[in-house]
């Protein structure tokens, strides 16, 4: 099995989807005779053509409202942010028009929606933000935030055939940093699914995107302690998997909730309230949340690795709750 | 290019020029009579209490409405807004599943989940507009780039108003489609106010169909209350758009008749400007035409006007019998199945 990048695991996967329905097409800035501004469709517009590749003008509104009227129309739109941070644009066309439509109007709006988001690499407030958790408040979204190349292919694939608008969060810092092995063939990761990304049975550490490697680094420095931590990957936001959640809660009895958006109205704050609801009596500690701080994302490296969570940050809370 | 002023359609071979036979002129009027029936019926609806909310008319608008509605193809499709009724009667949507969807109930078309004209039917090419208003337009434009790239011969029609035409998302729509040259007629009901706020405080152009040629495209501006002229120049901008020709913008004047909603009562607006334009009243206009141009009896203006009446108070009827939606189906349909990809108007 050949062995990719995020970047290149998320390119091919979608050029597969390209090849595999001619109702697929793609829409954004810079998407076709440059390749997207991270490259992701280098190449596609050779292939497919002007009119499946389609570069737009400088209209997160027009790309956004543009992909949901193709859509309703039986066309299977994948349109790009450049940067998740420029979806703040368009949500109206997301939020108001697309996320709605089939709930009062009856009508499907399948439409994919790509989101480099994150940060780590100095892009400042406007190029690093995480907003997934603002749109995991909408009912009729959905939200998927893959983190490594086979899931990033396979949800991508679900993405696609999903009757639904799907926010789909790639994370920057991942495209060139992760490698992992990726099928050749077309194969979809249903929603809703987590996946154990690393097995224990003393702590929990329930994250997804980017933080799920940080968890993953931070869990290994544990081994030393002789604490076993599990990473449980929640792979997609909306819908989230509770029954992987809640029985790997109940199995470790500690649980730390992850992510790279910030604190307050964080998702993790749902993962914390529904373990609360619904296993309190299994926990033998509080449950720790590591997440941003509420501030935006801040430029320098200093400060910007001290806004987001990093592997030491981590494992000192993994320690507080070994401990506890 | 500067925009150009249509001229009136005058004799009935003008009119037959323009693909429309005598039936065809008695249907429009049908139509006109129904979108103003259903609206006065909803008035009183309002006051017995029956309709929740707010209530929205399209008053003095009906000729735009059925007039470009008129002149779209059966694959066309489109975007109407709240002043539009008469888009949706011409479509087919039924009137009694108006009524139903004014008060809430199961028959309505969104099945009490959204009110007033906030409807659409996918199978008669119409989508159901938001309230952010013109958001609906930018989704309009999506619809034709999807004719663009499959080369489908149709046509989308995106509308917006006045007030409206001030936002980003008209620009962005506009701005695509005259890139592209896309397959689509945006209306503009010029209907002079944006609630309380004139047209000289929304935009500092004397006609909106001015800013066509910026985007790239023809821009008209059209009477709004005569409906001929309103189908004339609505049937030239879609030919165009079918034929490869791209957008163009139509721009029908008009005056909003009666409040922004009916909680409303317009005292801002000038007592002569109602008066004015009471005087060119679509309704009134098409009749006194056909009395005169069309030779319309009074034998076929009756059977006309009885056979809208009883249409009205059937479906009045019919739509009061409805049930309210049943509160344990809240939950369903936030989210589309993948079957549902599968019906026709949606491949």
């Amino acid at each position: 099995m050949p062995e990719k990048t995020y970047l290149q695991a998320i390119s091919d996967g979608l050029r597969q989807e390209l090849r595999h329905d001619p109702r697929v097409f793609v829409l954004g800035e810079d998407v076709g005779v440059y390749g997207g501004a991270f490259k992701v469709t280098q190449g596609f517009q050779e292939e497919f053509g002007p009119w499946r590749v389609i570069d737009m003008p400088l209209s997160e509104t027009a790309i956004v409202a543009g992909a949901t009227g193709a859509a309703l129309m039986g066309l299977r739109p994948v349109a790009e942010m450049q940067f998740a941070d420029f979806v703040s644009c368009a949500w109206d066309h997301l939020v108001t028009v697309a996320a709605k439509q089939h709930y009062r109007a009856g009508t499907p709006v399948p439409i994919v929606l790509r989101l480099p988001s994150g940060g780590g690499f100095s892009g400042g407030p406007f190029h690093s933000q995480s907003p997934e958790s603002s749109f995991a408040h909408i009912p009729g979204l959905k939200i998927v935030c893959p983190s490594t190349p086979a899931d990033a292919k396979g949800l991508l694939v679900s993405a696609i055939e999903d009757a639904n608008p799907v926010l789909y969060f790639e994370h920057k810092h991942l495209y060139r940093r992760i490698k992992g092995e990726v099928p050749d063939e077309r194969y979809a990761i249903p929603f809703g699914r987590a996946r154990t990304h690393r097995a224990g049975d003393d702590i929990v550490v329930v994250t997804w995107g980017a933080m799920v490697h940080t968890a993953n680094e931070a869990a290994e420095a544990l081994e030393q302690d002789d604490v076993w931590v599990e990473v449980l990957d929640l792979r997609t936001l909306i819908p989230w998997d509770r029954a992987a959640v809640l029985e790997a809660v109940r199995r470790t009895s500690k649980v730390l909730v992850l992510h790279e958006d910030t604190r307050t109205g964080g998702f993790g704050a749902e993962i914390a309230a529904t373990i609360a609801e619904e296993a309190f009596e299994h926990l033998d500690a509080p449950l720790k949340r590591i997440a941003a701080p509420d501030t935006p994302v801040p430029f320098s490296p200093p400060l910007e690795r001290a806004f987001i969570p990093q592997v030491d940050d981590v494992v000192a809370g993994l320690r507080e709750l070994a401990a506890y | 290019m500067a925009v150009r002023e249509a001229e009136p359609l005058g004799s009935l071979q003008e009119v037959h020029e323009v693909g429309l036979d005598r039936e065809d002129l008695f249907g429009m009027y049908r139509n006109l009579l129904t979108a103003r029936g259903i609206e006065e019926r909803g008035h009183i609806l309002y006051k017995q209490g029956k309709i929740p909310g707010s209530f929205y008319t399209g008053r003095g608008n009906e000729a735009a409405a059925v007039g470009v509605a008129a002149a779209m193809g059966p694959d066309d499709v489109g975007t109407p807004l709240q002043r539009d009724l008469g888009v949706h009667i011409t479509r087919g949507v039924e009137p009694w599943r108006i009524f139903a969807q004014y008060m809430g109930r199961e028959d309505g078309p969104t099945h009490g989940r959204d009110g007033n004209v906030h409807i659409g039917d996918a199978r008669l090419g119409l989508h159901a507009m938001v309230s952010h208003l013109p958001a609906m337009l930018p989704v309009a434009v999506g619809m034709a780039l999807a004719f663009k790239i499959r080369q489908e011969p149709r046509v989308a029609v995106a509308w917006c108003g006045d007030g409206a035409a001030a936002r980003g998302d008209a620009h962005e729509g506009m701005n695509l489609a005259g890139v592209r040259q896309l397959p689509i007629v945006f209306l503009i009901d010029n209907n002079q106010w944006a609630y309380s706020t004139p047209s000289h405080l929304g935009h500092a152009i004397d006609h909106l169909a001015d800013r066509a040629e910026a985007y790239g495209f023809e821009g008209v501006v059209v009477d709004g209350t005569d409906v001929l002229a309103v189908y004339r120049e609505a049937r030239l901008g879609i030919e165009k758009a079918r034929s490869g020709g791209g957008p163009t913008l139509v721009e029908a004047v008009t005056l909003r008749m009666e409040g922004h909603a009916v909680h409303d009562d317009a005292s801002y607006v000038p007592r002569e400007m109602f008066e004015e334009w009471a005087r060119r009243d679509p309704v009134e206009r098409f009749r006194t035409w056909l009395l005169e141009h069309a030779a319309m009896t009074l034998e076929e203006e009756d059977e006309i006007t009885a056979g809208v009446k009883k249409l009205l108070n059937d479906s009045l009827q019919r739509a009061e019998e409805s049930p309210w939606p049943d509160p344990s189906g809240l939950l369903a349909g936030v989210y589309a199945s993948a079957e549902e990809l599968e019906t026709p108007h949606h491949k």
